[in-house]
């Protein structure tokens, strides 16, 4: 296995991340006023902190994502190999979705998958 | 052929989609006790499943993972036993009005899985993946009552701790495939004399021995325990203080005994070590303890140092003892567990020692039955607990450990102080003035779980036979893929007679 | 030639590995923290591609720099975790914490090197397991079992996520 391509890719993108910071730095205009460091700089000022609370169903959504990102790792290892393992990995890997396709039914069924507010649904 | 060696769990496995997928059909207000019911249903034909996988070859299955022989079938047995009589004491004592009983039941049923498979399990990948399966379900259960800060942190404390000590498992799986190439049990115990690396192999059968030694809660992984069984709620508790610890035990059996019996002088001291110091910490710190469960909980580390007495004795005696012994702690913690989630109720309002004084006069029935399986822990004769703690010290004074066996007789000595303790106050008169707090009527499935666990422990105690039997063939299949050699000497049965 | 090459670029992931463990310690913001982690994540993943364990490097980019950094992130936000404050530190982090991990280092350390050779030459499954499809070989024919029950195991995680995440009725 030759790594000459990955090294000389490594290369090429430090060296693009390096011309693009770079290049902003030195070409670009530079002025410190009054009002620079605000967001918006000829706009209303922000009131109260960017940081707002957030609700616990994003951290439901990471979580199904987390779950369902290990499911594709394994259907990646099947596609890998799917002429070799023929019909019974077929097979094999169709029992594995099979489970996993009645989790997805049950989430959305429980309205886990639900944003509206006032949902009459379960979950938070 | 293959689907027949893991019938009980593929019932499970069903029966537990059916539920999550239904649940949510429901109508919100309808009650979800169908679905308890339904679960017994499926646990009870489980049951039935192993029972019928006896009469099958021994053998393996799915290239060799999975093994069905008389020891899996004995641990699927007590599994699915307990998780019946858990699942019959749950279902009234849980918040009837709940809507998220059908995950409840459902998470019972998918954790049962787990353990059945670590049972049968001959590959140690699928152990893990077992161990885990019984492990999240437990952690959520122990987590079910949100309302109670307690049982969150319950949940929490049991969650972190648990994915450490399973993390401490896999390394040494890792580095047994890193000594040996294989996760094969049996192809582990074959490549292990000719390991260039034993020192990798002494290294996982610490880091297995850790791992296992936090589910089954022996001093010092105990920690935990105190903490997780007075917060989740009773029900959980009789679940969750049996079923996944025998099916640990089996696992520990199967590794020691299938995979690591050459290095054996290597590691019979560490289960020297851990049995001495669980049963002698678990018992000094039961008698201090205020609160009945936590006290139980207690009793359960003490309980698993008697169990690791019999891993010290290298025999197919040992293994038998250790097993029945499984078996007869699983019958009366289950038992008492039941009775405490319903007289201490699902929020436990009942929970200190003086709370139970006079439970007799209110509800003698309960109480008779709290009062025999308190006798069985203390190991009184006609109770499981007896013959239990009898055929493990026998086995290990066979072995010649008589430091181990006097530190476990002085031991029982100490726990019938506690266990007395709360025996008499069960019989004594409520103190003047306090508040009597009325007992619900049992309802009839916990009268049914407690009826089944109490026979159990009383059989048990007058006619082990059967099971012991059983238990001795286990040990023996068992004890063929470690020690090809010695299986052939037939072990003389010492049961005393009646 | 070849050799060099591999010893390069496993110098270069190696130091831009400990750097990045060391920044994720020292930065004060834990969003720095997770952003360093995935430059930890993303090296060790080359340093699995340099070993020829395709998988597992796949599996790392997939699974760790991507889901597990999401879910960092989504936490430091949820959380609203501001800037640290530094502290001196326990007494016991002192005093049992650092010669703890200096032992643990020399012993790990003194093991390695001990029994280098033999560690060397141990075969790890009859050297068989080289790329991704002779993994999906395994994982689909002998491991059959084991995979559909991680299908399970996953359904068990959604089942208790829901339950924890369920709002509680009155």
């Amino acid at each position: 296995m030759h790594l000459w391509p990955l090294a000389v890719y490594l290369v090429i993108v430090v060296m693009l991340v390096v011309a693009m910071l770079g290049l902003s730095f030195v070409l670009g205009q530079r002025h410190h006023n009054r009002a620079t460091g605000t967001p918006y700089e000829s706009g209303i000022l922000s009131q109260g902190s960017a940081r707002v609370r957030l609700s616990a169903k994003f951290y439901l959504v990471a979580m199904f994502f987390v779950i369902f990102d290990l499911e594709a790792v394994f259907i990646f290892a099947w596609a890998i190999a799917v002429r070799e393992t023929g019909w019974t990995g077929y097979a094999e890997a169709m029992g594995f979705i099979a489970v996993l396709l009645a989790t997805l039914v049950y989430l959305w069924r429980v309205g886990a998958l639900d944003w509206r507010q006032g949902s009459r649904r379960v979950v938070a | 052929m293959h689907l027949a060696c893991i019938l009980p769990e593929v019932i499970l496995t069903l029966a537990g989609v059916l539920i999550m997928l239904v649940d949510p059909l429901l109508p919100r207000t309808a009650s979800r006790k169908p679905t308890g019911w339904f679960s017994v249903l499926a646990m009870v034909a489980a049951f039935a499943a192993s029972a019928w996988q006896l009469h099958l070859a021994p053998g393996t299955a799915y290239y060799g993972v999975v093994q069905t022989d008389a020891f899996s079938v004995f641990f699927h047995l007590l599994i699915c036993g307990t998780v019946l009589v858990a699942l019959l004491a749950a279902i009234d004592s849980v918040r009837p009005e709940a809507h998220d009983m059908g995950e409840f039941f459902a998470l019972i049923l998918l954790g049962t899985v787990g353990m059945l498979l670590m049972t049968s399990a001959v590959e140690l990948l699928l152990v893990f993946i077992g161990l885990e399966i019984s492990s999240i379900s437990t952690y959520i259960l122990a987590g079910f009552r949100r309302r109670s800060g307690k049982s969150i942190e319950a949940s929490i404390k049991y969650f972190l701790l648990g994915s450490f000590a399973t993390a401490f498992f896999l390394y040494g799986i890792a580095l047994t495939f890193g000594a040996t190439g294989t996760t094969r049990i049996a192809a582990i115990a074959a490549a292990l004399p000719h390991t260039t690396t034993p020192i990798l192999a002494w290294t996982a059968v610490g880091l297995i021995l850790i791992g296992l030694g936090f589910k089954v809660s022996a001093a010092p992984f105990h920690v935990w325990t105190p903490d997780v069984y007075e917060g989740a709620p009773s029900p959980v508790v009789a679940l969750m203080s049996t079923a996944p610890k025998a099916a640990a035990f089996a696992v520990l059996l199967r590794i020691f005994y299938g995979a690591y019996p050459s290095i054996q002088q290597h590691w019979w001291s560490l289960f020297w070590v851990l049995a001495a110091v669980s049963m002698t910490l678990g018992n000094l710190a039961a008698l201090r303890q205020q609160s009945v469960k936590r006290m139980l909980a207690y009793s359960s580390i003490a309980h698993a140092g008697y169990l690791l007495v019999a891993f010290t004795s290298f025999s197919l005696q040992g293994i038998a003892a250790a097993s029945f012994y499984a078996l007869c702690y699983v019958a009366m913690n289950v038992g008492i567990f039941a009775v405490i989630s319903h007289v201490g109720g699902y929020d436990d309002h009942l929970w200190s020692i003086t709370d139970y004084r006079g439970l007799a006069y209110r509800s003698p029935v309960l109480c008779g039955a709290m009062a025999f399986f308190l006798l069985s822990l203390i190991g009184i004769p006609f109770t499981g607990g007896f013959f239990a703690k009898f055929y493990v010290f026998s086995a290990a004074l066979q072995q010649g450990m008589f430091g181990l066996a006097i530190i476990g007789l002085i031991n029982s000595g100490i726990a019938a102080f506690y266990y007395l303790r709360l025996l008499t106050a069960l019989y004594s008169k409520p103190a003047q003035g306090s508040p009597v707090l009325a007992v619900p009527r049992m309802s009839i499935t916990l009268g049914l779980a407690i009826l089944l666990s109490a026979s159990a422990t009383l059989l048990l105690g007058v006619v082990p036979r059967s099971s012991l039997d059983l238990a001795q063939r286990g040990a023996g299949t068992l004890f063929q893929t470690g020690h090809p050699a010695q299986a052939a000497v037939q072990v003389v049965n010492d049961a005393p007679s009646q | 030639m070849a050799f060099d090459m591999y010893l390069v670029i496993f110098l270069i992931f190696g130091a831009l590995c400990i750097a990045g463990a060391l920044n994720l310690l020292l930065q004060r913001h834990p969003i720095n923290s997770a952003l360093s982690l995935i430059v930890v994540m993303t090296s060790l993943a080359v340093l699995y591609l340099l070993l020829g364990a395709e998988f597992l490097a796949a599996a790392q980019v997939i699974v760790y720099s991507g889901a597990i950094m999401v879910l960092f992130t989504f936490v430091i936000m949820l959380l609203n975790a501001g800037e640290e404050e530094r502290t001196r530190g326990s007494r016991a982090a002192y005093l049992v914490g650092f010669p703890g991990v200096a032992a643990l280092l020399g012993l790990l350390t003194y093991i390695f090197l001990s029994v280098r050779m033999p560690l060397g030459n141990a075969q790890l499954g009859g050297g068989t397991l080289v790329t991704t499809s002779d993994l999906s070989r395994v994982l689909f024919r002998d491991l059959l079992l084991p995979f559909e029950v991680t299908s399970i195991l996953i359904l068990v995680a959604i089942l208790g996520a829901v339950a924890l995440a369920r709002k509680e009725e009155s």
